[in-house]
């Protein structure tokens, strides 16, 4: 086999120096010298090729997983608690912006059990009669 | 001239200014687990339908109007190898295909499981969202393009560029990959138990594949990555659901990641922010 570098670690290299689980809420994420230029941060606030860890799931989204005639989360597995301007948020990919935590809500100390929420608000919001795409149903519907 | 029903529900009277509206959960949310306005089925009614007189659009219509009677189990005979069937299916619903299918079979779905006895074209799981498909004999080129959520599994040997643009989701090859597998992808899984073709993950931005066996060599910025325990327990799992196992263990799988020496985006974006602002 033919191979072109090192080996790479899991985390992406924007998140290699974060330590702390809550680094993006407490700060802005402007940890290097670019960054700081910039005044962004760089890349992803969360590891997007984390797999989930089977041993949290939650009892919401085992019923999620029966109802659709799943084994596993499907493709929940992408969905990953991120962070948005200084907020707990869930992407979601359906209305292409970000979904914002209650901030009332306690947050777990760890990224899979976090996941697992994102997860479980992520469901509830898109199978919601208030989700933006119910009324861009209605307007755009061809059958 | 009537103007368009969105006209009507006021949404095009927002004066947009970059981000314009901001979406909160709502804990008081109810508890739901299929999208508002999806057909109600049940998995234990079941029905048949036989594709061999139809064209793509009727098969695709009728498979509507049995999700609509709230058949959730359908088995469609005499697919004929038409192109563009099983396309858009938005719901829950058990599908059994039983023969094979042409170019961009089952794409755009969100949702179903699919069961294709056959082989099955280019692009087959295009753009799917959600669910699963599983095919049982060989693939074409451009499995699962732009795949962005869901399992899509063939039990044999794939085409070329297998996952090109992919964001999401996991797609399994039983046997072997071709050229140029994973070109520009963006996040998701790919798992090859056989060998990968020349090229594989060529200009991936982010995202893992897995390769059993033999790799003929790695595209540009893809770079060997660190199996983990998590990677081990994960690829044990999901094989399974398959009944697919690999011969020397998933331990020894070869995982590959991006190098991220393509990203650029600190180039980029502090550009556009700044004409944007």
């Amino acid at each position: 086999m033919a191979t072109t570098g090192k080996a790479a670690p899991t985390q992406p290299k924007s998140l290699e120096s974060v330590k702390d689980i809550d680094h993006f809420i407490k700060t802005e994420g402007l940890d290097t010298a670019r960054e700081k230029e910039i005044g962004q941060h760089i890349g992803y606030r969360y590891d997007v090729n984390l797999v989930p860890d089977y041993s949290r799931l939650t009892p919401f989204l085992k019923t999620y997983m029966e109802t659709m005639g799943w084994d596993d989360l499907n493709w929940l597995e992408d969905v990953h608690l991120g962070y948005e301007e200084g907020r707990a948020a869930v992407f979601d990919r359906n209305i292409n912006g970000w979904v914002t935590v209650p901030e009332n809500m306690k947050l777990p100390d760890n990224q899979q059990d976090r996941d697992m929420l994102a997860r479980e608000l992520l469901i509830k919001f898109q199978m919601s009669k208030r989700h933006p795409m119910v009324d861009l149903r209605k307007a755009y519907k061809k059958f | 001239m009537k103007q368009h029903i969105s006209h009507e529900m006021g949404m095009h009277t927002e004066q947009l200014a970059g981000r314009t509206q901001q979406r909160f959960f709502s804990p008081e949310e109810e508890e739901n687990f299929v999208y508002p306005g999806s057909f109600d089925v049940d998995f234990n009614k079941r029905t048949e339908l036989d594709a061999g007189p139809l064209d793509a659009k009727q098969i695709n219509l009728k498979l509507r109007e049995l999700m609509s009677q709230g058949y959730g189990t359908i088995v469609l005979k005499n697919p004929g190898a038409k192109h563009g069937v099983a396309v858009g299916i938005l719901n829950r619903l058990q599908l059994y295909i039983e023969g094979s299918l042409g170019y961009f079979g089952c794409g755009l779905i969100d949702g179903p499981n699919i069961r294709i006895k056959g082989r099955v074209g280019w692009s087959c799981g295009e753009n799917m969202m959600a669910g699963t498909i599983i095919v049982e004999k060989n693939a074409g080129s451009t499995f699962g393009a732009a795949l962005r959520g869901g399992d899509l599994v063939c039990l044999g040997d794939v085409g070329a560029r297998t996952g090109i643009d992919m964001k999401g989701g996991t797609i399994i090859v039983g046997g072997r990959t071709g050229a140029f597998s994973g070109f520009m992808m963006q996040r998701g899984r790919m798992v090859v138990l056989g060998d990968a073709g020349k090229n594989l993950g060529d200009s991936m931005y982010d995202g893992t594949i897995y390769v059993g066996g033999k790799i003929a060599d790695l595209g540009v910025d893809a770079v060997p990555g660190e199996m983990t325990d998590l990677d081990v327990a994960w690829l044990n799992r999901k094989l399974k659901l398959y009944g697919l196992e690999t011969p020397n263990g998933v331990e020894n799988m070869t995982k590959i990641v991006a190098g991220k020496k393509l990203w650029n985006y600190d180039n980029l974006e502090p550009s556009e922010k700044k004409i944007v602002l």
